[in-house]
């Protein structure tokens, strides 16, 4: 099928094009290392606090971490494609049969690997300090990853599309992505903040990821929050596919 | 509608809505290229050049008229007409971290052929357009001159009927340019029809077989470069005094010798005849009435010399 075959093509060009310069992938990799190695130790302390979530502090540290790597990772995608606009590629591309949805999916795809391969990083550096994994837990949780991948990366390159230039997209970007993260509970659990503050998280969607992924490494299958978390963000990652693919075929500058 | 005309448009119309209110960039284009030609769209910055030719290239739809290209309509079947042209953007199309082979190959597989297929037509233009040597580096380190060519390559490895470029020696210098214009030659000689925007008038000239002069959204001159040039009719002699300029307008206009007189740019613009034989003929008349010119020059017609006419203005100028 023309969709499949157009998004193979385009993953294989923006993982080619990714590698080749791989400073992101090495930023990327830094930002997380570096919340595990001085920041994580902080935790050992607030663990013992009352309202702190079950297992142990890494186990409720880290799958925030990750989900923040995965916000944070997708979100930013757009930049490189305000670039590529700039030199042509996607109205080049846009004379040419190839489907819509491939051009938006081949990149997102490969925002979703390269997330992945940073989320195995992690968590394998984080084994030694003290995170325990658990088979079924950890796929699942890769699988939510994924998605919340597949939400913002699309997100991120309509907006892109819309406002074309860098200068109006990292506000714009900062301005979602943060509020977001301070209501998901990646840094610290929301069970330690006050009433209100934890009713206006619940209406995040990342908050309901990070609960899922956390319950996910406690092998706590049994939580309402993994079923909620994943089709929660299942089904925004397909709304967000559909309009990414579509801001691709409407993008005119 | 011609049967052989590659492109056909009827009353063209664009507008777009801006915050200083509605701009109509494309104001009613009707215009017919013939099959096997080099078309050229000449017209200042601004007139409208760019928004024709990405509405013909399937990017914009129009907001009114139609527009036929390789005998599918824009609007209705876009995808057949992608299938059957090539578009090379005035910032071209490569990526600069692709290299050229990788950007030719990808294209040849959007457009169905198989991978050995895709490589094969890939090598060949590299070939073709002497980008053989740099075909495995970055476009980043290719030459204005080396990237165009690969972005024109690009356009072609499908082998379209028609190929639109968007000033495509803009930046270049000289002898890449007269290269460009070499090989949108043999691409015409090959059987490709070109269409073309350029605010060069030598480029139009020398190169185009056909074309159309474009200014705010309308057509004000179409037809061969020659053509073009004998609506002005005969030579242009071009007059500077000092002060009295309406005066001697008013003066030359009446002689038999001149077809017209104008004031432009606070010059005095003559067409006349026999330019070697008006120009004695002015100073003496001018002279008889104490008028003395600062300057005075004569010239064989020019495109400019039509846009003027047309427009009242000069491209020259415009482009600046």
């Amino acid at each position: 099928m023309r969709t499949v075959r157009d998004t193979w093509l385009i993953f294989q060009r923006s993982m080619t094009l990714t590698l080749r310069n791989p400073v992101w992938l090495i930023m990327g990799l830094m930002q997380p290392i570096l919340y595990l190695l001085l920041f994580g130790p902080l935790l050992k302390s607030i663990a013992t606090m009352p309202g702190f979530p079950p297992g142990g502090a890494f186990n409720v540290f880290v799958p925030g971490i990750l989900v923040m790597t995965a916000l944070f990772s997708s979100a930013f995608v757009g930049f490189g494609l305000c670039d590529e606009l700039r030199e042509g590629v996607v109205e080049r591309m846009r004379v040419t049969p190839m489907s819509r949805v491939a051009m938006l999916l081949g990149r997102s795809l490969r925002d979703v690997v390269l997330l992945l391969g940073q989320s195995v990083v992690l968590v394998v550096l984080a084994i030694p300090f003290g995170l325990e994994i658990n088979g079924l837990g950890i796929l699942v949780a890769f699988a939510l990853l994924a998605l919340v991948g597949l939400v913002m990366s699309p997100l991120s390159y309509t907006l892109a599309l819309i406002l074309g230039s860098e200068d109006a997209l990292a506000p714009t970007i900062n301005a979602i992505a943060l509020p977001l993260l301070l209501l998901s509970g990646v840094m610290l659990p929301m069970s330690l903040a006050p009433g209100w503050l934890q009713t206006l998280a619940t209406l995040n969607p990342l908050y309901h990821a990070v609960a899922a992924t956390r319950d996910l490494f406690n092998a706590a299958f049994g939580q309402g929050e993994v079923l909620i978390g994943v089709s929660l963000m299942g089904v925004l990652a397909i709304l967000a596919v559909t309009v990414g693919a579509r801001a691709f075929s409407r993008a005119a500058a | 509608m011609a049967t052989d005309r590659i492109i056909e448009t009827a009353d063209l119309r664009r507008t777009f809505r801006t915050r200083a209110g509605t701009v109509e960039a494309v104001a009613g284009v009707d215009l017919g290229v013939a099959e096997g030609d080099i078309f050229g769209f000449l017209g200042p910055n601004g007139a409208g050049k760019t928004t024709t030719l990405r509405i013909l290239a399937t990017l914009l739809p129009p907001t009114s008229g139609r527009a036929t290209v390789a005998g599918f309509d824009v609007a209705r079947k876009p995808d057949q007409v992608r299938r059957r042209i090539g578009y090379v953007a005035q910032s071209g199309g490569s990526y600069r971290g692709a290299t050229g082979r990788e950007e030719l190959v990808i294209q040849g597989r959007l457009f169905d052929l198989g991978t050995r297929d895709a490589r094969a037509r890939a090598q060949d233009i590299l070939d073709a357009l002497d980008l053989a040597d740099a075909a495995d580096r970055p476009c980043s380190t290719y030459s204005g001159g080396m990237r165009r060519r690969l972005d024109i390559g690009i356009g072609m490895v499908h082998r379209p009927a028609v190929l639109f470029l968007d000033e495509p020696t803009t930046g270049l210098d000289p002898q890449a340019r007269a290269r460009m214009w070499d090989e949108i030659r043999r691409l015409r000689d090959a059987g490709t029809s070109v269409f073309l925007t350029t605010h060069y008038l030598e480029e139009a000239d020398a190169l185009c077989d056909h074309l159309a002069i474009i200014d705010h959204g309308r057509i004000v001159a179409g037809g061969s470069p020659t053509e073009l040039k004998r609506l002005v009719a005969g030579d242009v002699l071009t007059i500077g005094v000092d002060g009295n300029s309406e005066r001697v307008v008013l003066l030359l206009r009446n002689q038999p010798y001149v077809r017209e007189a104008s004031l432009e740019d606070g010059l005095v613009r003559l067409y006349v005849d026999r330019g070697e034989e008006a120009v004695p003929n002015v100073l003496r008349l001018l002279d008889g009435h104490g008028l003395a010119p600062q300057t005075i020059s004569l010239h064989r017609p020019s495109l400019d010399d039509v846009f003027l006419k047309q427009t009242g203005r000069s491209l020259r100028e415009t482009a600046a």
